[in-house]
């Protein structure tokens, strides 16, 4: 189990240094630079020797290997530099953000674990039945919906609803609180877009609870534990779902790290200042400095909830744990 | 001695998109206490149906029982619900299963796949439950059970396991073991072990053992009587010495002669039976061995042959029966 545990570790070093390559090259090679874009961007007159000026005062005129040097090193001691697009502190801007990333992504896992897992058994168990049917419906509109139209619905009809019900419209808060500070704030401000990525995000986990939990069913040691008199409640919850929730797992793990930079239409929608559109921005800036640490830090997050899905492989299944 | 088990005329079916298998069609048999009866036939015959079906374990849709009764201990096993069934499993009818690589979850350890009978069946608290699975591991021969206990299946060889799983059945001291395939997956060395044990401990608790296999030392040597099956019929009855020294039917006669005999001289070859089991979506009124059978007559065409006694005790589903010998004996 030691063993399993440092090798998980050791491996995310190699990942990420791949990653580190992958986006510092790749980023390169767009055409043109921050510079150029902020000096000549706007189709105006800009002086070449200025243009070259801010490329030397940025770094981009030092040898490449130089430039990814720095930018290695820096994200191994935690200093990220400054925005080349606003000059300000990557740390402070990515901070801002990240929070509130960070916990729309844990509560649309919330949400979408606490729907999926019941959902994917009843439907399993009832297969073919009624309730299956609508189940079934349910998490296939949950695929074809998109987030951010759900948003939009959840938005109107909230303040449809509650101009009906309270005689004036009430929409959740658009300024982001802390939930330390203010927790009923933070959460009428963020339980909407999480419900509205966490029900996409569920449907995905539902179909993969249903299907994993049919397939261990028609395992041998269930019908052993049926042939011992167990109570059918007993045979679902303690032989077939522990069996079954490997596989879920690996699509609640995946769609949590895609959770905290993927939402950018969601945040636009409800307003929020996340980290996906900070990463949009950067792009379209050829903000390099930025982008480089926002790529840097998804995929820090990738690595870290592998690791963590790993971790749950080895609880739930004894042959892991043991090799 | 008393009849444990009484199964009258049971039928259960698969209905499937190719159409309905006639798993089990009509078998006729008792058990008595204490008694090891035999089930003997090839792959698909529905040995395992037959069994499956005492448990109500048959997983519908597809499979469902269609007619028969099944009488146990008093109890007529069709009509009670689900409740008293699932009390009666594992209880007072316990069964042994083919795979015990399978058959044991992966992710519990022994000491719960091993209480969790004890504690569904008897008000009893988890230690008291731990101190005889404990003891059950020992009574089947498992060494240093305080480790295994603790241990999951994947640490276990496959005797080993196959010893839990026949702990796992003897633990509430059932009236009925139904061993369905013990030994199939078993190393040769190994089969003679767990099938001795079982032969013990069965004794031991005085219960009745059905032993499902196609491995006919197997019948020789643990049955007290045998049924022979085939396309889900019952096509002969016997004692183990009726079975053995008397077959009268040319299925049982053709499944003796393709296996090897330590008790008789050196034959040059085996002799294997010629053709494939029938498909059982689609069996007609005639006797089902018929195409493959050296015996056939024009008769067997038209109507499947009632179980007739040979002798006491010794029936057997075959026109030609009492032509078996002349022809064998013209036939070589």
């Amino acid at each position: 189990m030691y063993k399993y545990i440092v090798k998980r570790i050791l491996l995310m070093f190699p990942t990420l240094i791949g990653a580190a390559m992958l986006v510092f090259f790749l980023l390169r090679l767009i055409p043109g630079d921050v510079c150029e874009l902020r000096l000549a961007g706007t189709g105006l007159y800009a002086d070449p020797a200025e243009i070259e000026l801010c490329r030397t005062n940025l770094g981009l005129n030092d040898h490449i290997m130089v430039q990814f040097a720095d930018f290695v090193l820096g994200f191994f001691i935690l200093d990220l530099g400054e925005s080349m697009w606003t000059g300000k502190a990557i740390t402070f801007e990515i901070g801002l953000r990240f929070q509130l990333s960070l916990q729309v992504a844990f509560m649309a896992t919330f949400v979408a674990v606490i729907i999926s897992i019941p959902l994917g058994v009843i439907s399993a168990v009832k297969q073919d039945t009624w309730i299956d049917y609508v189940v079934r419906t349910f998490s296939i509109f949950g695929i074809a919906i998109p987030s951010f139209w759900l948003g939009i619905m959840i938005i109107l009809g909230l303040l449809i609803s509650t101009q009906a019900l309270l005689g004036e419209p009430w929409m959740p808060p658009i300024w982001y609180v802390s939930p330390f500070e203010d927790l009923g704030a933070n959460m009428a401000q963020l339980i909407w877009p999480a419900v509205a990525t966490g029900y996409r995000y569920s449907a995905v986990a539902t179909r993969m609870t249903r299907s994993a939990l049919l397939e261990v069913l028609r395992e041998d040691y269930i019908r052993t534990a049926r042939a011992k008199g167990l109570l059918e409640k007993i045979v679902i919850n303690r032989h077939a779902l522990k069996n079954s929730l490997l596989p879920v797992v690996t699509i609640i793990g995946i769609e949590f790290a895609f959770l905290m930079g993927g939402l950018v239409v969601t945040e636009q929608v409800f307003n929020l200042n996340g980290l996906g559109k900070l990463f949009v921005e950067s792009v379209l800036n050829n903000d390099y400095s930025m982008t480089q640490a926002l790529v840097m830090i998804v995929v820090t997050v990738f690595v870290i909830t592998n690791f963590v899905v790993d971790l749950f492989y080895a609880w739930l299944d004894p042959r892991i744990r043991y090799s | 001695m008393a009849t444990l088990l009484k199964i009258e005329n049971l039928k259960t079916q698969f209905f499937t998109s190719a159409g309905t298998v006639k798993a089990v069609d009509g078998i006729t048999y008792s058990v008595e206490e204490g008694e090891t009866v035999a089930i003997v036939g090839e792959s698909g015959c529905g040995k395992s149906v037959s069994a499956l079906s005492i448990l109500r374990l048959i997983p519908w849709p597809p499979g469902k029982i269609v007619e028969g009764s099944i009488h146990f201990d008093g109890k007529d096993l069709l009509s009670l619900d689900e409740e008293a069934m699932r009390n009666l499993r594992g209880k007072d009818i316990s069964m042994v299963f083919q795979e015990p690589m399978t058959s044991l979850n992966p992710v519990l350890t022994i000491r719960e796949q091993l209480t969790e009978t004890l504690i569904t069946h008897f008000p009893i608290s988890e230690e008291e439950a731990s101190k005889k699975a404990l003891k059950l591991l020992e009574m089947v021969g498992i060494s240093d059970p305080d480790r295994r206990l603790e241990q999951y299946p994947h640490h276990l060889s496959g005797g080993m396991r196959q010893r839990v799983m026949i702990a796992m059945a003897l633990s509430c001291e059932p009236k009925l073991i139904i061993a369905d395939e013990p030994t199939t997956a078993l190393d040769v060395t190994i089969q003679a072990q767990i099938l001795e044990l079982m032969k013990d401990l069965t004794k031991r608790l005085g219960a009745s053992l059905i032993i499902i296999t196609h491995n006919l030392g197997v019948v020789a040597r643990y049955a007290d009587r045998v049924n022979v099956m085939y396309a889900g019929k019952i096509i002969e009855t016997g004692t183990a010495l009726d079975i053995y020294h008397n077959p009268s039917h040319p299925y049982t006669l053709a499944l003796l002669k393709s296996v090897p005999r330590m008790d008789l001289p050196r034959q040059d070859k085996l002799d294997p039976i010629e053709g494939q089991p029938p498909d059982l979506t689609r069996l007609d009124d005639g006797c089902s061995f018929r195409p493959r059978c050296r015996f056939a007559q024009d008769g067997c065409a038209h109507s499947f042959p009632d179980l007739e006694a040979v002798s006491e005790g010794h029936f057997v589903a075959c026109f030609e029966k009492d032509n078996l010998k002349e022809q064998e004996k013209v036939a070589s």
